[in-house]
This record gives structure tokens, sequence and C-alpha cells, in this order.
């Protein structure tokens, strides 16, 4: 790892600044606990979204099932928590909830990933219903009703740390090799193929890395909301993701990230008006896709804008 | 025996009211490539306008069924417009969504106005039972199996004997070419919106008659069985979703009947991913392949 | 042996032949040519020899020093790795991307470094990156298209998009490189400095060559040999100066001249 380039240095010290930030403001209380549940929340839709996005806006696959995977993550960890009750536990269940969910999606991505477009996202949807019934009908998940008093170990360092850690990793995966045959996939399957990728591969890898990211924020979610049940995971919760996903761009990380903040700021802001808060949502959901179809940030990356305006500024100082 | 057969007669009614749904999925599936999420929701508005002609102004049935129908054709051709329309270029997941946001919008606007609670929908047919052997058919159920027969063989006509009908085909086909050949495009496109509406809103008021009980997300589910009996029958293909409706309706009361009731949604995802995997062009569809 | 040996090659789309009974051979550093109306099946075959398409019946061999595999029903990402690769006559670039990525991409088979450095970019992945950029910037050069390379492909002429089509197919390295009608809608001029590149990087990558070309000025010009396709079959082979001669091609090319060249 060269890990003291000038950009890498650059890129730690803010993460750790932002760390920094709203460690002080919750001491000083500008940010109280009900802050403190938005914060959370943006916090595991980071990882959701960028996940998603690796599967749908990088690798070009339209996933409906999301939530299908965040919900084997969150009844593997609750469940290994709940009978370990330690900080290991909870570790471990993280891990292995996330390694369950990329098995589920290996299996699931390996005859459906053959199908294309709108075929592929009913299928995923088919996939994520069959998990809830799934859950549902269970008794060490305990049905409809849910588990409930799962051992809450997970708090704003851990948020923080996995969020991180998801976003860093699923950067650096793009950034290479493996990384860009999934793009690649989006672009051309048949060139892609021609160019020696394995393009059922790649898939299969791009569906079980973004499981695996959505069974640890699942994890995360059963332990800081120390409740679950299977209606949580529905459609609807998929398509959350992807409104994140999408709004801030296909293909975008930052804009990912820079998306689930804001539209969990505007459901914070509209928690009081229940009544309109999912008439908004859904409004604001179609507009967006008439106004800007591509997104907030497009394809881009937030360093590209910013590296193309200093660009600019160089070439009239010249 | 006796009760296998009672539970397809079952899944035949049930199976007509998919089949109506699913024929509005599979028309405008063919026409612009778009899976309309909001196509349920049409449905669950058109039950709605049942609810309310039959309760305040006491008609019966078919009145019912006839303004259903026509209010919810005014809503889709209305959703196309605004919503569908100025997208008419754009990325399919770009469309897709939007259809997801229309859905959504649907639901929670009625939710606004008439409430979460569930309603109870007014009797609209005496309910009266004949016994066959041991096989119980009643009026609700002979009623719907009529109803969306008609629907369904007026709509072969449509398509098949009207001039309206042959410019859907030929758009359905190739847009472009069609559009050369003097076929206003727009028009029928917002044309096969409105007949898919109208099923939709028919499949609404029979739904209220089968299940008693209507409420603002009582489209999302069935919708998206309904897409299921689409894929099933071939997307696209008309008569497939006919047969794909009947198809999920059967195997959903055999499911009910034979297993677990807790599992009929999830075997019907399963079906459709089979479905998917072995045959992805369903029952009737046709196969076609990207030229390199 | 010669590198590739195609026997009794046959594919049909239900009723349709598209590629009836085509036996052919080219040898180590050969530049052959492949020609026949429109609809001749020049493009099945080509999808024949790369993968896309699987076989009705009939054998593709390709010399290794290995030994000899069998091509037929091999995956298209088999066949690249196998030596392979083909450029397409409706130009599929990555067109989103940028032109270096479009050349890394390609590169992908030699890439050694795994899922692991992949996420934590060790000093493994530095290396091998350094080294992929380099020889994507060397092969760009030949193409003179180093100076564009942070451009997208969409953005770069029609020209430019042909030549970066065979960069690409170049940087899979292969042993045998398909070129599907690389001047298709080129100048005269374009076409001129097509043809040299297309020799030098025979002789610079030890490359055999089959290409599919409709400019009959190119191909009579750099192919050594020619087969000619008609409905499927093959209807002749030889030196360029025999196929000009041939009656069955001449026919076969009715109102198009093949003495034009």
């Amino acid at each position: 790892m060269r890990a003291l380039t000038k950009k890498n240095l650059l890129i730690l010290s803010s993460i750790i600044l932002t760390f920094a930030l709203v460690q002080v403001l919750f001491m000083v209380g500008i940010l109280n606990s009900f802050y403190e549940i938005t914060i959370a929340t943006i916090c595991i839709n980071i990882i959701l979204a960028v996940s998603l996005n690796l599967v749908t806006g990088f690798t070009g696959q339209f996933s409906l099932g999301h939530a299908g995977f965040m919900s084997i993550g969150a009844y593997v960890c609750a469940i290994i928590s709940m009978r370990m009750g330690s900080v290991g536990g909870f570790i471990f269940g993280m891990l292995a909830g996330a390694l369950a969910a990329a098995f589920v999606g290996v299996l699931i991505g390996i005859p459906t990933l053959r199908l294309k477009g709108d075929y592929l996202a009913i299928a995923t949807l088919g996939m994520a219903e069959i998990v809830r019934v799934v859950f549902l009908n269970l008794e060490i998940t305990n049905g409809a009703a849910g588990l409930n008093g799962i051992p809450r170990y997970a708090n704003w360092l851990w948020l923080f740390l996995f969020t991180v850690l998801a976003v860093v990793l699923i950067n650096n995966f793009i950034k290479s090799s493996p990384g860009r045959a999934c793009i690649a996939i989006r672009e051309d399957e048949i060139a892609a193929e021609s160019m020696g990728i394995n393009t059922t591969k790649y898939k299969v890898i791009a569906f079980a890395i973004g499981a695996f990211f959505a069974g640890l924020a699942g994890g995360l979610y059963s332990s800081y909301f120390y409740f679950l049940k299977p209606d949580l995971f529905g459609f609807m919760k998929s398509v959350d993701i992807l409104v994140i996903v999408v709004l801030g761009g296909l293909g975008s990380l930052t804009g990912s990230v820079i998306a689930a903040i804001l539209l969990a700021l505007i459901t914070t802001f509209l928690q009081s008006f229940t009544a309109v808060r999912m008439i908004v949502y859904a409004a604001l959901l179609v507009l967006i896709m008439i106004f800007r179809p591509q997104g907030l940030m497009g394809s881009k990356e937030i360093n590209d804008i910013l590296k193309f305006r200093f660009r600019n500024k160089d070439e009239k100082i010249e | 025996m006796d009760q296998f057969l009672q539970q397809i007669v079952n899944g035949i009614s049930l199976g007509s009211i998919y089949a109506l749904i699913a024929l509005g999925y599979t028309m405008i599936y063919g026409i612009i490539k778009l899976i309309n999420f909001a196509h349920g929701d049409i449905y669950m508005i058109g039950a709605y306008i049942g609810f309310a002609v039959t309760t305040y102004t006491h008609l019966g049935f078919f009145p019912a069924l006839i303004i259903s129908m026509i209010g919810c054709t005014v809503l889709g051709v209305l959703i196309e417009k605004v919503a569908y329309k100025p997208l008419r270029n754009s990325s399919r997941i770009a469309v897709l969504i939007t259809a997801i946001g229309m859905s959504f919008l649907l639901e929670y606007v009625m939710m606004f106005f008439v409430g979460a609670e569930v309603r109870s929908y007014p009797t609209l047919i005496p309910k009266k039972a004949f016994h066959i052997g041991d096989i119980i058919i009643n009026t609700q159920q002979i009623y719907i199996v009529l109803t969306a027969v008609a629907l369904m063989i007026l709509l072969q006509f449509i398509v098949h004997k009207t001039k309206t009908g042959k410019a859907m085909r030929a758009v359905s086909i190739d847009k472009d070419a069609a559009q050369l050949m003097g076929i206003n495009v727009n028009n029928t496109i917002s044309f096969t919106f409105a007949i898919g509406s109208a099923f939709a809103g028919a499949a609404g008021v029979l739904v209220g008659i089968y299940y008693n009980s209507i409420d603002p997300l009582m489209g999302m589910m069935p919708g998206l069985k309904a897409f299921v009996a689409a894929v099933f029958g071939g997307i696209g293909n008309i008569p497939g979703a006919m047969i794909g409706g009947l198809g999920i309706g059967i195997m959903e009361t055999l499911v009910s009947g034979y297993g677990n009731s807790m599992y009929r949604d999830a075997a019907v995802f399963a079906l459709l991913i089979v479905i998917l995997i072995v045959k992805p062009t369903g029952l009737l569809g046709k196969n076609t392949r990207e030229k390199v | 042996m010669p590198l590739l040996k195609v026997d009794k090659l046959t594919k049909s789309f239900g009723g349709l032949t598209a590629v009836s009974n085509v036996s052919l051979h080219i040898d180590r550093g050969e530049l052959v040519g492949l020609i026949g109306p429109n609809g001749a099946g020049k493009t099945t075959l080509f999808n024949l020899l790369t993968g896309v398409y699987v076989p009705t019946s009939g054998s593709i061999n390709l010399e290794k020093d290995s030994g000899v595999i069998e091509l037929a029903g091999k995956k298209p990402y088999n066949v690249t790795k196998e030596g392979l690769a083909r450029t397409f006559q409706n130009i599929r670039l990555f067109k989103d991307l940028t032109v270096i990525d479009n050349v890394r991409i390609a590169m992908h088979l030699n890439v050694k470094y795994g899922l692991g450095s992949a996420f934590l970019h060790f000093n493994k992945y530095h290396n091998e990156e350094d080294e992929l950029k380099a020889e994507a910037e060397r092969l760009l050069d030949i193409f003179h298209l180093s100076h564009k390379k942070n451009e997208l492909a969409k953005n770069l002429p029609y020209g430019e998009q042909r030549h970066l089509e065979i960069a690409r197919a170049l940087a899979t390295k292969p042993s045998l490189l398909l070129l599907d009608e690389p001047a298709a809608g080129m100048n005269p001029y374009e076409t001129a400095a097509l043809t040299d590149i297309i020799e030098w990087i025979r002789t610079e990558f030890d490359l055999t060559i089959l290409l599919i070309e409709h400019d009959m000025s190119l191909v009579m010009k750099i192919c050594e040999r020619i087969y000619v396709l008609d409905y499927g079959m093959l209807i002749a082979s030889g030196e360029p100066d025999e196929i000009r001669k041939n009656k069955r091609v001449i026919e076969a090319y009715l109102g198009e001249d093949v003495n034009n060249a």
C-alpha cells in the first residue's frame, strides 16, 4: 500500500476531521439523540447505496432486491449477537451476516444474472420477496412479530468506521482491473466478452460484493435499532436504496454519499408532516427523473469536478 | 379430488382478475418496453371508484364497473402524458424509477384522502351458491369470470380487427417505422394506456367483490403478481397474459389449499425466477437476440 | 501446420444456413483477406471464430505452443484468452470511458493481482497498474492517440475510433487478429494510412491477421491470400491476382467491379 501519498493523506485527514466534527457536535450537545438516529440512518444508507451502486451503477445490473440482502445480514447478526451477547459476538455476527448475504448473492446471481435489464430487476425483486416470506415463517426469526431486544453494540464510532470502510473498499475495487471489467460489462457486454472478460463471473462478483456490504449494513441496522421485523425489508426498502443511488448518480460513489445525506435530512425535516412525507418523496422521485435523470452527480465523482475547476484556473493563469 | 376441483374453480376466478391486470402490463410493456409499476395502483383506484359509486349513489354492479373503467382510463392516459412521455428518450432505468415514483404517489395521495384503513366493499351481487356435485360455485365467481372473458374478447377484437389495433401492433414492433408509415405514435401509446387502465379499473371492482375489502396499498402485491403472470405468458403477448393470469391464480389457490398460505406469494415469485431462467421469453413469447 | 485451421464449419439459424461447410486455413504470419458480397456470411464466420455463435457443425483448430486446441463451442472470453482478438464492423468501443481505459480493460487477462489487492491496493496493485498504464500508452502511441488518452472514446472522430478498436484488440496480446471492415467509412487518405499501420503492427507484434474488407484497394494491396464467400459458401481462394481473374468471383460481385483496384 502506498499509504502516504499526498492524495491519501488529504482523504485521511478529511475523514478524521468529519469524525471529530460530528463527535464535538455530539459532546457540546448541538446534536442530540434525535439527530443521532438521523446520522445512524445516513451511515447505514451510505453503505447500502454505495454497494448497490457497484451492482447497478458500475456493473449495470439493475437490482430491485437489495433490501433482501440487507435483511439476511440483519437477521444473522441479530441472532448471533443475541446468543453470544458480547462485542465480539456483534462483530462476528456482522461478518457472518455479510458472508451469508454474499453467499445468497452468489446463489441467486449465477442463474439470474444471465437476464438483462427489466427482467433482472423483477427477478431480484422476487428474490427479496421470497427472503422476506421465509423470515416471516421461520421460528428463529420470530415470524411477523420480529426480534426484539437485540443487544445494542453499534454506536456512532462503529457506524462511522464501517461506512468509511465500505466506501474506501468499493472505491478501491472500482479503480482496479476487476472493477474495470465490471464497468466494461455495463458499457457493452459483447465487446467486454471479446476482450477476454468472463462477464458472468464478474457480474456474480459484483453482485456478491454488493450483497456483502448490504449484509453489513443490515447487521449495523439490527444492532443500532435493536428491533427487526420482515416488513422492514420489503420492496419499499429496496426502492429507497435505489432512489439514493439514482439521485446521487449511477456510477458516482460521492454522489451516493451526498444523496444519502440529503435524503436523510429531507426525511428528518418532513418527520412532523407524516401524511405528506411520502407524497413529497414520491413526487420528488418523478420530478428528478423528468428533469435530471442522470442524478445530482451524473457518473462523476466530486474530485473530478474539483479537478476540472482547478485545471481551468491554471489555464487562465497561463 | 373434489377439493382439488374446488381450488381450480377458485383459482380461475382469482386468475381472471390477474389476467385483466396482466393484460395492461403486457400491452404497455409491448409498446414502450416499460414495466408500469403504477399499473397495480390504477387498479387500486379503480376499486375505490367502484366503492364510491356504489356507496354514495347506490348504483349497481354494471354502472360501477363502467364508471370505474372510465375513471381509470382518464387517469392512465394522464399519467402517461405527464410522467412517461417526457422520458420517451431517457434510459430505461429512469423511466422505471418514474413508474415506481408514480406508484408511490398514487398510493400515498390516496392514503391522504381516504385514510389507510381497510374498507369493506358493499355487496353488489346477491350472493348465491350453486352446488355441482361437491363443488361450490357462487354468483360472484360467475360474474367475475364472465366479465373478464367478455373484456378479453373485446380486446382481441380491438387488437386484431380495428385500425387502431393494427397501429398498436405496428408501434410495438417498430416505433420509428410506424411513424414513417403515418401512424400517430403518441396517440397509439395513449390509447394503449387507456385500454390497459380501463381493464385495471374493471379488475379493481371485481377484486372488491372477490375479497370484499379494499385499502390504498392493495395494488402493490396483485400488481407484481400480474406482472409475473405477464412474464409467465410471454411479455408483450396478449393471449400469453390471459394464460399466465389464470396459471398464477390457480397456482396460488392450490398453494393456499394444500400447502401453507403464508408461502403463497413466495411460490409466485419462485415460479417467476424459474421461468426467467428456463424460458425467459415465457410460454408464448418469441426469441430475439442481439445482432453483433 | 497452419496457425488456424477451420474444417467444414456450418452455422444455420433455423432454416437459414448462414455459413455452409467452410474450410480454410491461415498460416503463421500471414495476412489473409475475407471478401464477399453483402450478406455472404463474413461477419457470421467471424462470430463463429470468436465464439459469439456456436457452430452447428465443424471444427476450428488453433495451433499453440502447447498443442492444437479446439475453439468451436468455447465462450468468447476463452477464445480471446487463447489468442484471438477482434474488432467490430459497427464499432463497439466502451463509449463513455476514456481512451486509455478502453485499452486497460482489454489488458485484463494479463493482470495477475487478485481481489485482495483490488480491494486493499497493496504494492502489487500499484506496480502492476503502473506497468499497465505504461503499456497502454505505448499502444496508444502507435495509433497517435496518446495525447487523447483522457478523452471519452465517444468524442473521438470516426477514424480514430476505428484505430482505438485495433489498439484495444492488440491489448489482449493476440496471436491472430481479426479485423471486421477496418476501413469502413474512411476516406482514401485514411485508408492508405490504415494500410500502413496494419502492415506495421503485423511485423511489430508478430501477428497473423484475417480481415474482412469491402475496400478492394486495401485488400488487394496488403493481403497475401484471399478467401471469397458467397451465400455462406467458399467460392474461391488464392492470391489477389488469381481472385481478380476468377470467374465465379466476378459473377458473385456482378455490378461490383473487382478490377477496380
